[in-house]
């Protein structure tokens, strides 16, 4: 019935596409909101070489806009061509998202984003700022909309099963919108992206300032990036989204799998620097822990408890049980819509109906489900404990080389000392893909660590999938690769190429010249 | 709150709505997109054509992705069964458009002949092929699609790409292409300077009779020699959204039923033809604005000459009649139709304003003079 190679090659290409995609946006979210900085001082002071610097800088933001804006256009379609069941079952809420994004942010984002670059002769000084603001805008309000969808895949409130249209179907609209996890997620991948911005600008005008070229734009672009991004990469960490991971079962299966916590301490639970977890044998080899550390981060308190694995499977489990009732009932409930006792049975078991589902994989009637394949459903709960563990750390660990870096760059720059520190310069420019590691890894941990569940709790990612021949997710696969690669490599090759020659080459700003 | 009925009948006119408004400003940059290569023979005319077109695609490309999007919210069944049907002719699509933000990026940043002329190329075909498959899609529906619901309510799509390439299919690609290319033909008629300006006219004028001709020839094709769908059991338009409840009759000529019913609809297919025919003679006489009005004005009656056709059908099935999608069994709930029609009403006027203002801002023509004025990247 679920032909699972089409799942895993729809799995795939998902991740390649959105991991690809996930390159360009957080550099368009960080870009922008420096260009209305560095806007913003010229429309202050007048200065010419601030517009610019603006101006160069937004050049580049445009070659990187149009692959955000390309591989987004993917992202779109692929739930209707690759989850098409994912869609129906859930396109009741989390379609009206992706909707409002277009109608709220991606058209602010596009109409303004032509004029960004053709209006500068045609709007006064303060109507192009506003133009630009417009842009970022546009661009930070279309990450809010998508988080919102994004997190209502990882806590979906708000909604419930209708048995009529054997769908999801949205109950309060507000609840969506308001979700919790939607908050923490925004905050914190709002500003990994402007993180991802000032790292570019400071690391290639670190670069220039090591060559002694463009030294007036790089100075300046150093210190707006120093300080817009010193400010973002403390709120990366202390607003990490991991404020979101109590909300839900799933999410604490996913802080659990993320800490390799397989038994539930006593609070407040250690936390585990390091250690190499082993899935086979749910246990953590050589582990070096700070007491109470995790505790404080996870639930901010000393004596909640962050639950293990273990017992978080042997909830999953009863829900699977629970879960099967459902699925029982409700097959009752469409033949007999009247049938009383089925009603009952499952209004009472109707929240499991998702963990009911799980068991298709592997049978396809859920009552004829042996406990064999009941225990391995509940462990199929479990996300990928060393990927998450590792993609975690590495990824805190960037957040917090980052900050140092900012900060560093903020002394620096404030002390007007940036051209005498080479040694700093050096690792600015070597901190460039620094932060599109940290957050690819971050969409690693959130997205692989919600698994098995495309929709936490209620629909399992399997069964998502479009019921299309292989081959064609094959033949779309093999295209999305060569494509995009032959796009990357023509996207890089620009872009070093404009860098290289620099705001002096292109004739943004005479060389050598210190008016300011 | 509107009752079920009307909101799911207000959501097939918001999908028109959208429909008409990509025609009428993506449709444009698209028509241009597939003519600039022609109409442009160096490379500063070329970049006249384009840079009519390119403070504003990518506003205008919104109105297609909002569709998308309208589509996934308002009608999730609808959404999930043709993407996932057309699985191929829409990566084939998605590599067209994705040509084309890129084109317009890299294109001018390098001083090169064969770079510039490979995104040229890039750029024509991110023109032209979308405009020709979304013409093909939509004669594919008056022809049917194979699909069908399998035990799982998944929908189960039965053809093949290249079973969409039937004749009656490429024939409304030819329609849509030449639509396009009529109503793109007529904005650079409008918005570059000479020589550019009367070569656009000339392929508009021709654009737009073959567009008149083909249209003739579809809608009698549909008269005589297609199968048309009728709901035959009784519609229930409150009931929940259940695709499998209802009974489907095929019949030739039904697909003019609506216009039986109702005489005064066939003033949208008059109009499409009366307003190409316009848009033809206002281009000869070298009234480019007027021929503009009038190309869109065509554009917006095809499209609800095909609704009004296929309503209340929106994706019919060949292979399962029975299980085709229509307006009142494919909708969302009435909750999130509710919802999103507050906010297209609150903010589709908004985003009128401000792209009405863009465009104020960038109004004027692009002469070759102009493009040697603008020395600078952007």
């Amino acid at each position: 019935m679920i032909d699972l190679p089409v799942v895993a090659l729809s799995r795939l290409q998902f991740a390649l596409t959105a991991l690809y995609h996930f390159l360009f946006v957080p550099l368009t979210l960080g870009l922008s909101m420096n260009l209305v900085v560095m806007e913003a001082v010229y429309v202050m002071t007048g200065r010419e070489i601030w517009k610019r610097m603006t101006q160069f800088w937004g050049m580049l933001f445009g070659i990187n806009f149009a692959m955000g804006v390309a591989t987004g256009i993917t992202m779109e379609f692929q739930f209707g061509t690759n989850w098409a069941y994912y869609s129906h079952y859930v396109g009741d809420i989390f379609g009206a998202p992706l909707a409002l994004e277009g109608l709220t942010a991606f058209f602010l984002e596009s109409t303004f984003v032509g004029l960004f670059f053709f209006g500068w002769e045609r709007l006064p000084r303060v109507g192009h700022l506003i133009v630009t603001a417009l842009v970022a805008l546009g661009s930070s309000l279309s990450a809010l909309w998508i988080l919102i969808a994004n997190a209502w895949m990882q806590h979906p409130v708000g909604a419930q099963f209708n048995e009529q249209t054997m769908r999801m179907e949205l109950t309060s609209f507000s609840q969506v919108l308001l979700n919790p996890v939607a908050q923490a997620k925004f905050v914190h991948t709002a500003a990994a992206g402007y993180v991802v911005g000032s790292v570019f600008v400071l690391a290639v005008s670190a670069w220039y300032l090591l060559r002694g070229r463009n030294v007036e734009v790089a100075r300046r672009s150093m210190a707006v990036a120093a300080s817009f991004g010193l400010a973002c990469s403390l709120s990366v960490v202390v607003l990490g989204d991991e404020s979101g991971y109590l909300a839900s079962e799933n999410q604490k299966m996913k802080i659990a799998a993320i800490e390799a916590e397989w038994h539930t301490e006593r609070p407040p639970a250690a936390f585990t620097v390091f250690g190499i977890p082993d899935d086979r044998t749910h246990t953590t080899h050589d582990e070096l822990k700070v007491p109470w550390l995790l505790g404080l981060i996870a639930t901010r308190s000393v004596d909640e408890p962050v639950l293990g694995i273990f017992d978080l499977v042997a909830r999953a489990r009863a829900r699977i049980r629970s879960g099967i009732e459902a699925h029982a009932a409700l097959a009752v409930l469409r033949a007999h819509p009247e049938d009383a006792a089925a009603r009952a049975l499952f209004e009472e078991h109707r929240a499991d109906l998702g963990y009911g589902l799980l068991l298709l994989r592997c049978v396809g009637d859920p009552s004829h489900a042996t406990p064999g394949q009941i225990e391995e459903a509940a462990w199929s709960t479990v996300p990928d404990v060393a990927v998450l563990f590792w993609c975690f750390r590495v990824m805190v660990g960037i957040g917090l080389l980052l900050i140092l870096l900012f900060a560093t760059a903020f002394y620096l720059s404030a002390r007007h000392q940036l051209q005498q520190h080479r040694w700093f310069l050096r690792a600015a420019f070597l901190a460039l893909p620094l932060p599109w590691l940290a957050a690819e890894l971050g969409w690693i941990v959130a997205e692989y660590g919600r698994q098995p569940w495309a929709i936490d709790g209620v629909l399992p990612t399997f069964l998502g999938a479009s019921p299309v021949p292989a081959t064609s997710v094959v033949l779309s696969l093999c295209g999305f690769v060569i494509f995009y690669s032959a796009l990357a490599v023509v996207d890089v090759y620009l872009l070093t190429r404009m860098i290289r020659r620099g705001p002096e080459g292109l004739g943004y700003w005479p060389e050598g010249d210190a008016r300011a | 709150m509107p009752d079920y009925e009307t909101l799911r009948l207000i959501w097939w006119l918001i999908l028109g709505a959208l429909l008409i408004g990509f025609a009428l400003t993506d449709g444009f940059d698209l028509g241009v997109g597939a003519i600039f290569r022609f109409i442009g023979r160096t490379d500063e005319e070329r970049r006249a054509l384009l840079a009519s077109i390119e403070p504003v695609w990518e506003g205008n490309q919104v109105w297609f992705i909002l569709g998308g999007g309208a589509v996934f919210a308002a009608w999730p069944v609808l959404y999930a069964a043709s993407f996932s049907g057309l699985y191929l002719a829409m990566f084939v699509l998605l590599v067209a458009l994705i040509l084309r933000p890129v084109g317009f990026a890299f294109r001018d940043k390098i001083e090169d002949r064969r770079w510039r002329n490979a995104w040229d190329w890039a750029l024509t075909l991110g023109g032209a092929v979308p405009a020709l498959l979304f013409g093909v899609a939509f004669g594919n529906l008056f022809l049917g699609l194979p699909f069908h619901f399998d035990a799982l309510q998944r929908p189960v799509f039965t053809g093949s790409f290249f079973g969409l390439l039937r004749p009656f299919g490429l024939l409304v690609g030819l329609v849509s292409l030449a639509m396009l290319v009529m109503h793109g033909a007529a904005y650079a008629a409008l918005k570059v300077g000479e020589p550019m300006s009367r070569r656009a006219a000339a392929v508009g004028r021709r654009a737009a009779l073959v567009f008149i001709v083909g249209f003739l020839v579809a809608g009698a094709w549909v008269a005589n020699a297609i199968d048309g769908h009728r709901i035959s059991s009784a519609v229930d338009t409150l009931a929940a959204a259940n695709p499998l409840a209802k009974h489907v009759a095929v019949a030739p000529g039904a697909w003019l039923g609506n216009y039986r019913a109702h005489g005064v609809l066939w003033l949208a297919p008059l109009a499409a033809v009366i307003a190409a025919a316009l848009a033809a003679a206002l281009l000869r006489t070298g009234r480019a604005g007027l021929a503009f009005v009038a190309s869109g004005a065509a554009a917006a009656a095809t499209i609800l000459t095909a609704g009004i056709a296929l309503f209340p059908f929106l994706m019919p099935s060949s292979s399962h009649p029975d299980q085709g999608l229509t307006v009142w069994d494919a909708s969302s709930s009435a909750r999130t139709l509710g919802i999103m029609l507050i906010a297209v009403l609150v903010f589709l006027p908004i985003v009128l304003a401000y792209t009405a203002w863009v465009f104020r801002v960038l109004r004027g023509r692009i002469t070759l003079e102009s493009v040697r004025r603008h020395t600078g990247l952007y």
